[in-house]
């Protein structure tokens, strides 16, 4: 398959989206929120450090700024937008707000995104498995203690709904 | 500027012959960061993420042959950990999660930065590289193919295929250091490979040097102090020593990372480390 002009398509959470007079260098992450309309993603160090860009590709966890989105034409994307339901958040992202894991907020989407990856590989991680899962997540407020225990309620909740 | 997925390496491999000047792209961990800022504009992308051939990983008894596509976490568990356990422990330390699940082999072989983790491995288990063009294929040594910081022997038109390594019977370990635990490249690194059948040692050290280096006369001195073939205590005194001649064979520099003096420290500590650690199995 090639792209040679400025029109290619990419299917993000399920839909399918025609991406137009774009240079098609450009990354996933600027795709998602300057030609998509999907700013859930954020975009900090553009470089693979922070993990605020984070988004499921193939069903594994990236970094969607080092996504060339052009050689993605045929992946299924899924973005932080697609997680919440009609019927509200999803358990992780209400551990973060019960829990108090968010502050400034900047690097809270690709934490959930991260974390709701790690739940549906691992539903019981161990303390050092969240910490490995996230540790490509960097957050400049919160000292990670109380995103640990929001993962930490995510997963209990998680664990009784299931019984 | 136009870009191709190829879906089989027949296809990759016929887009490079037509336009040899067209960048390849793996997991895009090193030449996306390039991209973004715009240290490099490409013109022409052939991206090798849907070419399943470059994720094969074929074992034969003796050797084992690993795609240059395969993503690190492929490596930190299961059959790869279990038959060359530093290339698992390695490939663990790359990065973050995120990372690993893209970067690969053949981008590491392709950067080829001293830092890469992959290729002290690579280079203690005297790896080849299989490279494969649209007319010919060869299989270059990993000494020979990496030739100076940041170049490697890949001609313009080549693709690399896979590394293949010997499955070594004895204890092999891989070990860096780096300012935190994750998410760090390597300021020193060091690969110890202990072939009980042929009773050697190999060494080989990454970071400190334009290209991963064989530490070659430690390695024989050291096999004339211990019989390799057998697991011998290692003791204290020996490691040190040991750690010292490999040290001695280290060409760090000074650098935005660290010093040239405190490389030459880390990689004597970490091989006398790793050798004690062989020697306790
Ligand atoms: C945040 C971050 C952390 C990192 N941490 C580490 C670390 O701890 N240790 C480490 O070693 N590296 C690290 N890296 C660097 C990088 O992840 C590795 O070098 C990785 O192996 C690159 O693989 P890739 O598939 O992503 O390469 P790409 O970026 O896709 O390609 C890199 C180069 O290799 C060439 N290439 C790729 N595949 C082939 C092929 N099959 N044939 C010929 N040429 C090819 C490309 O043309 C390009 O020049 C890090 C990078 C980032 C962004
Ligand atoms: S913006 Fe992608 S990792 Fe920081
Ligand atoms: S809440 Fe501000 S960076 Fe994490």
């Amino acid at each position: 398959m090639s792209v040679g002009n400025e029109i290619y398509s990419l299917t993000v959470n399920g839909e399918h989206h025609q991406v137009k007079d774009a240079w098609i260098g450009e990354s996933l992450l600027y795709v998602l929120r300057e030609r998509l309309g999907l700013p859930g993603a954020k975009g900090a160090c553009e470089q693979g450090e922070c993990g605020s860009c984070t988004v499921i590709i193939d069903g594994e966890a990236v970094c969607s700024c080092l996504v060339m989105a052009a050689t993605a034409i045929d992946s299924e994307i899924t973005t932080v937008e697609s997680l919440a339901k009609k019927n509200g958040l999803t358990e992780v992202q209400d551990a973060f707000i019960t829990e108090g894991g968010v502050q400034c907020g900047f690097c809270t989407p690709g934490l959930v995104v991260a974390i709701e990856h790690l739940l549906n590989k691992n539903p019981d991680p161990s303390e050092l498995e969240i910490k490995e899962a996230i540790s490509g997540n960097i957050c400049r407020c919160t000292g990670y203690g109380r995103i640990f225990e929001a993962v930490t309620t995510a997963v209990a909740t998680r664990k009784a709904a299931r019984n | 500027m136009s870009v191709v997925v190829p879906r089989t390496l027949t296809d990759a491999l016929s887009a490079m012959a037509a336009n040899p000047s067209a960048l390849l792209l793996q997991g895009g961990t090193d030449l996306m960061v390039e991209i973004n800022f715009n240290h490099r504009k490409p013109v022409d992308v052939i991206a090798l993420r849907r070419v399943a051939e470059l994720r094969a990983v074929k074992i034969d008894g003796k050797t084992i042959s690993i795609g240059a596509g395969l993503p690190y976490q492929e490596m930190e568990t299961g059959q790869i950990a279990q038959l060359v356990p530093a290339l698992g422990q390695a490939a663990r330390t790359v990065g973050s999660p995120q990372i690993r699940a893209a970067g690969s082999l053949g981008g590491n072989l392709g950067t080829c930065s001293p830092a890469g983790d992959g290729l002290p491995v690579l280079s203690a288990l005297d790896a080849m590289i299989n490279l494969r063009s649209a007319s010919a294929s060869r299989a270059v040594s990993i000494h020979e193919f990496m030739v100076g910081v940041k170049r490697n022997a890949k001609m313009p038109d080549e693709i690399i295929v896979s590394a293949t390594m010997p499955i070594v019977r004895g204890w092999q370990g891989y070990a860096k250091v780096g300012v935190r635990n994750a998410m760090v490249i390597s300021v020193a690194s060091c690969c110890l490979v202990v072939d009980r059948a042929a009773g050697t040692v190999a060494v080989a050290l990454g970071a400190v040097g334009p290209t991963v280096i064989r530490c070659r006369q430690a390695e024989q001195w050291l096999a004339t102090k211990v019989d390799l073939k057998q697991t011998a205590t290692i003791d204290a005194k020996l490691a040190a020593e040991f750690g010292q001649r490999v040290a001695t064979e280290a060409r760090p520099i000074d650098d935005h990372r660290s010093t040239a003096d405190y490389r030459r420290h880390a990689v004597a500590k970490l091989s006398g480390r790793l050798l004690q650690r062989s020697g306790a199995q």
